[in-house]
């Protein structure tokens, strides 16, 4: 709850918010544009470190309108240390999530080809004589 | 209760006992059992969606290409024009003024104005109305003008340099007479034309070129082109919609708590319209959600 500050002020962190949020999607927007050539088409960074780079400052900025929509709005920077605690430790194991579930999609698309190779191999055929495994008719049968 | 009872049940039974205690006198982080118990409801929301967009990451890094959002999403209303991203930053910015109207409704609970939160809520529906008219514009584009549908997805990119190859095999060219290549990395989207089936009747289907890889691992195999991964039309619908699905409610809830409001139902519980409080931690919720919503999808 906002009790300790003046109406004014409520009023203030209003406007102040509507253009922080604004200004920051703008700027992504804009360097979201820049960066794949849609405003300069000789500049693009859509490969290597250039696009780890471009990543990055996207995952920067929606993290701090998260923030701000957290703290602010939705008034977290007012609550008791314990509610803030209980709300955001538990969404640290989304990082785990994260470098789990990557790791497990790269693996994938790494090893496609292989997979489409094993799924399309066929079997040897058995070879003549004694039949092997202990769950063959024959053997069950001693 | 009289003090002194009071006081004589602590050194008896202890705090427990204190019948003022079960009737809810001391609130758990100081918020009320309402507000607490809609923070751990959004927590466990935001686990959802986090698992949905953990899923898109995950099916992305498995494929080999996948679709450019600044090509996919850039249809806007009224004009046929490419731009990418435009539409897309006009629904953000929509859900972002809902929010701040919101949050100014809240402010005027607090003062117990009856008519300022009625009037700013009113305004918060209407922002996300408009979201989801845009939303379903967004979606009309894809499935109908597009062919986008959870099962199929014709936006594909070339995963290397190549040429066009006519029908009989030979190198296609241009109207201007020069070679018709493509280059690896370039977005193409597939249309659909009606063909006629072997039973006579026309079925609808898209147009696949043939075409030949001249660079990389691939070069010099030929094949058509191919529509791009599935899963993209599957996710984007799937997730975009829960996300949809969550303003629709947030809309229909708003609704009853302004009609509440101006009602005075809540002037008479006398307590800083705390519902309003609550449907607004839900509403700024679904513009959170939004923000990770368009990092994923439109800006990475």
């Amino acid at each position: 709850m906002a009790g300790h500050q003046t109406y004014e002020e409520q009023k203030a962190l209003v406007f102040r918010g509507l253009m922080i949020l604004g200004a920051v999607t703008i700027v992504e927007v804009v360097i979201a544009l820049f960066a794949k050539g849609h405003i300069i088409p000789s500049i693009r960074f859509t490969e290597g470190f250039g696009h780890y780079l471009y990543m990055l400052l996207m995952i920067g900025f929606s993290l701090f309108k998260a923030y701000f929509i957290v703290f602010y709005f939705m008034h977290m920077a007012y609550e008791v240390r314990g509610l803030v605690l209980s709300v955001l430790l538990p969404t640290t194991l989304l990082i785990w999530a994260i470098i789990a579930f990557f790791q497990e999609g790269s693996s994938w698309g790494a090893r496609r080809e292989l997979i489409k190779e094993k799924n399309e191999e066929v079997a040897k055929p058995m070879p003549a004589g004694k039949p092997q495994g202990y769950l063959l008719p024959g053997v069950m049968k001693g | 209760m009289a003090e002194t009872s009071v006081a004589h049940a602590h050194e008896t039974h202890g705090q427990g006992d204190d019948p003022q205690l079960w009737e809810g006198a001391k609130e758990p982080f100081k918020a009320s059992y309402g507000k607490l118990m809609m923070w751990y409801f959004l927590v466990s929301d935001a686990f959802t969606f986090a698992g949905f967009l953990i899923a898109y990451g995950a099916l992305r890094f498995s494929m080999p290409t996948w679709p450019e959002p600044d090509f996919v999403f850039a249809s806007f209303p009224f004009v046929k024009a490419h731009w990418p991203l435009v539409f897309v930053t006009f629904m953000t910015f929509v859900l972002i003024f809902s929010s701040v109207t919101m949050v100014r409704a809240v402010q005027e609970g607090h003062r117990e104005n009856q008519r300022g939160v009625v009037f700013w809520m009113f305004l918060t529906i209407l922002g996300g109305a408009t979201f989801l008219g845009s939303q379903a514009y967004e979606w009309t584009t894809l499935i109908a003008a597009e062919n986008m549908t959870v099962k199929q997805n014709p936006f594909g990119r070339h995963i290397a340099d190549g040429i066009f190859l006519n029908e009989d095999g030979t190198e296609a060219k241009k109207p201007d007479g020069t070679p018709d290549t493509f280059h690896k990395g370039e977005s193409y989207l597939l249309h659909m034309h009606p063909v006629r089936q072997s039973d006579g009747t026309m079925k609808d289907e898209f147009i696949q070129r043939k075409m030949k890889y001249t660079t990389g691992a691939y070069a010099g195999q030929t094949g058509i082109q191919e529509l791009g991964p599935k899963a993209f039309g599957a996710l984007f619908f799937f997730i975009t919609g829960f996300h949809g699905f969550h303003v629709f409610s947030g809309v229909l809830f708003l609704s009853i708590i302004m009609i509440n409001a101006a009602s005075g139902l809540y002037a008479a519980r006398k307590n800083g319209y705390e519902m309003v409080e609550k449907i607004g931690l839900y509403w700024h919720f679904v513009d959170l959600v939004w923000v990770f919503v368009f990092l994923v999808f439109y800006l990475l």
